[in-house]
């Protein structure tokens, strides 16, 4: 049950994302580009689903659980430190030059796209490298 | 250039945010693809099944838009395959150093209000921004 309604979950979001125009990387960087080929599309994604994430974990929150486990899973640091804004920022450059970010370009390996394969892949590849630096911490 | 779609892409964000909902009142879990990649990466975590199936469910979406319903998706990416490599390797790095993407804090977070999420999305935001403007013109190139 967990895992079909896994997969039932990831098939609305990627739904979401090819609506959208998230899966294609021109139209993220069109979005940034505020002083030439400007294309504001993804201000109404990040609107849209605010707007129901909001108000839906107010709803599913309030609950003691989850339906399909034990407990919420919800990440309880609070505190601003080096990693975060420098990961942020280094995220957000790369974001900025490629128009690639894990969950736009992920669905679009269901397009068959290899450039799609080989973004993801170095992206997983970039997220072992920190998971290794810090597990040698 | 690409098109303006201000209801397509809101309708895709109601169904993303869809997603983060049922995700979180199902599973417990925030919807945060950098956070649901990373767990699945050797060693995987316990409970890897839940995120490779929904990451099944991402990737067959848009395959099946496309076989069922008839229509392209729009998908075009001006760079090279050395430079796709580079930008892809760097976004890991980033997001998993900063502890999340567009979908975990940008989504996610700020709905939870998360003062780190906040910090984070505005963080990217700017420098994403930033970086496209000097590419496109400073450097001058596409």
């Amino acid at each position: 049950m967990t895992i079909i309604a896994a997969l039932a979950i990831g098939l609305i979001f990627g739904t979401g994302i090819a609506v959208s125009g998230m899966i294609n990387p021109a139209k993220v960087i069109n979005f940034f580009d505020i002083a030439g080929t400007w294309d504001p599309s993804l201000a109404f994604v990040m609107a849209g689903a605010l707007a129901v994430t909001m108000v839906g974990y107010r709803v599913v929150l309030r609950r003691p659980a989850p339906m399909l486990d034990r407990e919420f899973h919800v990440p309880t640091s609070r505190q601003i430190d080096l990693p975060l804004i420098l990961g942020s920022a280094i995220f957000g450059i790369a974001w900025g030059a490629t128009g690639a970010c894990p969950g736009g370009i992920i669905p679009a390996i269901g397009l068959g796209e290899p450039a799609a394969l080989v973004f993801v892949v170095s992206i997983a590849i970039g997220i072992g490298i920190v998971r290794l630096v810090q597990a040698r911490r | 250039m690409t098109e303006f779609t201000p209801l397509a892409s809101l309708l895709g964000g109601l169904l993303i945010g869809l997603a983060a909902v049922l995700l979180m009142a199902l599973h417990g879990r925030i919807m945060g693809l950098t956070g649901i990649l990373s767990g699945l990466l050797p060693p995987p975590d316990a409970d890897w099944s839940w995120r490779a199936a929904f990451l099944l469910g991402a990737i067959s979406a848009p395959a099946l838009i496309v076989a069922l319903g008839d229509r392209t998706i729009p998908f075009e990416t001006p760079l090279s395959f050395g430079a796709q490599v580079v930008g892809g390797l760097v976004v890991g790095i980033g997001a998993a150093l900063g502890s999340g993407c567009t979908s975990g804090h940008g989504v996610c977070g700020l709905a939870r209000l998360s003062p780190r999420s906040l910090v984070a999305t505005c963080t990217f935001m700017a420098t994403a921004l930033a970086t496209v403007f000097v590419i496109r013109h400073l450097l001058g190139s596409a």
